[in-house]
């Protein structure tokens, strides 16, 4: 079965606040779809990112998120995970004393114990072979898995990172929130080749970036834009170009208009 | 702010008598200098008031301790080292221990030394045997060079009653490669008062470690200790305290380490039971170049209370002190660290360094940290810090966003709180031990 994860009319401010940053989101990204989502700053993209992994800061208001039918906003983030959901941090959080390696084998082993209680989890040796595999191919050396999560990693690193737990994790539909910001071109090279092996027929995307420049390295087969917390606009690849062409100014000036009229 | 108290609520004594400490010198056939030394210490204990008022001791209140159960000396009644958890007695690396010495209820049990340590010339003995078989070491280094009954009323109550021990002396130019562990165990309440002496001679090096635990029961115990590491020029000494009491024992004890010129001395310390424990932890550096790191852990939970109080003395020039300690606090457990660095007048050049760092994991936690300078010299580099934390929304969040569970991400994070200083444990199965059992206090 193909995942679909359907955001429905989804209103969100920060925890505690009334000020709303979503302002009534719609959008539906299928599992083998890679969908852009760009906008201004401050126009929501990261509260979008993060309300759909469940970050307690934020608030819903109203609407409704589902993956395949189920609730997401009635998921705490573990299940949200284990449904096949993933979100590559813009702010990869450091955990000091937790190596990426233990940190990732503790992740698979949720995901066995939660289908069944009685596993014993991934052996070592499996684990540390598909470690070495996908750290090959992502270009990342080996002693990235004995450091200690995020802790001093470079932002290139934690980037990196970022791609290869997804790899590790596989899952259906992947949050990538500004996963370009902060890489020279040699990273977002790599980084893009990472996403691009893993999206495909098994994996749909969700690329959220300010700058047209990642799309050239991931090709969309949609981009929308987000603006004041609504997607204003929706199209194909060649919205990205237009938007780089006109700037974001060209959709304030429309969204004003549309707004007046 | 001056705490004041009612006279009416000062800390009951101990009901002990100069008897007993005539009697115990008396039994074990002790040589007349200890018996003199006993005397003495026992006229000084006698001579000061049990400690409360004093700034080391104004918030650590002990008046719930019952002398008359914690108080009464515990004899040993014949139990063998099977007694003791298989955990405890497991060699600290490889298949066989380097040495191994196992007091239950202060009664020495079992007595292992390799043969390579032994042709080498390593002491590794309980403290009887070594009265009798080196007495001029004891003589010399027993209770005159780190710990000293006038250290206060507990050390010299110690000074005074101690009963069992252990001494290690490892010769010049020896290196002890395998370690020696040491298991104290009882099985029954009542009063323990043991003692570690350990004597490196010059450029002689040795990795050591002792281990506390007692059987849960319903009486009060007490424990009433003291620890000396001496550290020759140019020694090397890793090592390692692991104190694990029952949720009824009252810890009271003394501990100094004194590193010689251009020695090293690196000493973890870690706290998990009892439901007390006052600890004066305390390194003199005495030679240049003298260099000792002093590491501390403890997870206090249900009632526990720490008091753990550190000092770094520097009385020569050149030396380097490095202290981290860190501690987590659950349910309506207290712990509080006191640390001083200090200096002789004109020690120039010398390096401290203190930080406490706490990771409070209730509201009813209450976690105090009281870092210290007292530093007579103006070519110094020395620095303390304190922080403290809660877990945090954000890391948990993160975690939990790859699938991990929620209690999981926090034992997690906790754990890694903790694992910056278990690393600096020399023993891998000790440390997945002692990750085991900060989970299982975690998890309680």
């Amino acid at each position: 079965m193909t995942a679909t994860l359907q955001i429905q009319n989804l209103h969100v401010s920060v925890e505690g606040d009334d000020d709303l940053i979503l302002r009534g989101v719609d959008l539906t990204v299928k599992q083998g779809e890679i969908h852009a989502l760009m906008g201004p700053n401050g126009s929501g993209k990261s509260t979008l990112a993060n309300v759909l992994m469940g970050n307690p800061a934020y608030e819903v208001h109203e609407g409704a998120v589902f993956l395949n039918g189920d609730s997401v906003l009635d998921m705490e983030p573990d299940e949200r995970s284990r449904a096949g959901l993933f979100l590559a941090f813009q702010y990869p959080v450091a955990i000091p004393g937790v190596t990426l390696a233990n940190f990732l084998r503790h992740a698979i082993n949720a995901r066995l114990k939660a289908d069944d209680p009685e596993s014993k989890g991934i052996p070592i040796p499996k684990f540390a072979r598909m470690m070495r595999q996908k750290m090959n191919d992502l270009h990342i050396d080996h002693s990235f898995a004995g450091r200690y999560l995020n802790e001093g990693f470079s932002g290139g690193e934690k980037k990196r990172a970022e791609v290869l737990q997804m790899a590790v994790l596989e899952p259906r539909i992947a949050v990538l929130d500004e996963t370009d910001s902060g890489l020279d071109i040699d990273a977002l090279r790599i980084v893009a080749d990472g996403v691009n092996a893993l999206t495909g027929p098994a994996m749909g995307a969700l690329v959220i970036t300010h700058y047209q420049r990642m799309l050239n390295y991931i090709k969309p087969d949609f981009v929308h834009v987000l603006y004041d917390g609504r997607i204003v606009e929706s199209g194909g690849p060649e919205l990205a170009h237009e938007l780089e062409d006109k700037g974001y100014e060209w959709i304030r000036e429309k969204h004003l208009a549309m707004a007046e009229a | 702010m001056a705490v004041v108290r009612r006279r009416s609520s000062l800390p009951q004594a101990p009901s002990y008598s100069i008897k007993q400490v005539e009697a115990l010198s008396r039994d074990n056939e002790e040589p007349g200098w200890l018996r003199e030394r006993r005397l003495e210490a026992w006229a000084l204990y006698e001579s000061m008031p049990m400690p409360y008022m004093e700034e080391e001791w104004r918030r650590t209140d002990y008046r719930h301790i019952r002398w008359d159960e914690a108080g009464k000396l515990i004899t040993a009644n014949g139990l063998d080292a099977s007694s003791v958890p298989a955990k405890n007695l497991e060699p600290l690396t490889g298949q066989e221990q380097g040495g191994l010495l196992v007091f239950v209820d202060g009664k020495i049990v079992s007595h292992q030394l390799a043969d390579q340590l032994a042709r080498q010339g390593v002491v590794f003995t309980d403290l009887r045997t070594a009265l009798r078989e080196s007495e001029d070491l004891l003589r010399e280094r027993f209770m005159t060079r780190a710990v000293t009954p006038a250290d206060g009323k507990f050390a010299a109550l110690h000074a005074a009653l101690w009963d069992y021990g252990v001494f290690v002396h490892v010769p010049r130019n020896t290196s002890a490669e395998l370690p020696l562990h040491v298991v104290c165990y009882n099985t029954t309440a009542g009063a323990g008062l043991g003692h570690v002496l350990v004597v490196l001679e010059e450029n002689a090096q040795a990795t050591m470690q002792v281990e506390y635990a007692s059987q849960e029961r319903a009486q009060q115990s007490a424990y009433i200790g003291a620890t000396e590491l001496i550290v020759g020029d140019a020694g090397n000494l890793r090592y390692v305290s692991l104190q694990d009491w029952n949720r009824e024992t009252f810890e009271f004890s003394h501990q100094r380490g004194v590193v010689g010129r251009d020695a090293q001395l690196d000493w973890v310390n870690g706290v998990m039971g009892s439901r007390l424990t006052k600890a004066f932890i305390e390194v003199d550096t005495v030679g240049a170049g003298a260099n000792a790191r002093v590491s501390g852990f403890f997870f206090a939970d249900r009632g526990q209370f720490f008091d753990l109080d550190t000092q770094q003395n520097h009385n020569a020039p050149l030396t380097n002190t490095d202290l981290l300690f860190k501690g987590a606090a659950r349910d309506n457990a207290r712990t509080l660290w006191q640390g001083m660095i200090k200096s002789l007048p004109k020690m120039q050049q010398i390096d401290g360094y203190q930080v406490c760092r706490n990771l409070m994991l209730s509201d009813e936690a209450r976690m105090d940290s009281i870092p210290g300078l007292e530093i007579e010299a103006d070519d110094v580099a020395c620095s303390h810090a304190a922080t403290f934390g809660t877990l945090e929304d954000e890391p948990i969040y993160y975690l939990m966003s790859r699938g991990i569970t929620r209690p999981q991400a926090q034992l997690m994070i906790i754990e890694g709180f903790f694992d910056e200083l278990l690393q600096r444990i020399p023993f891998e199965r000790v440390r997945q031990r002692l990750m085991a059992e900060i989970e299982a206090k975690i998890i309680a």
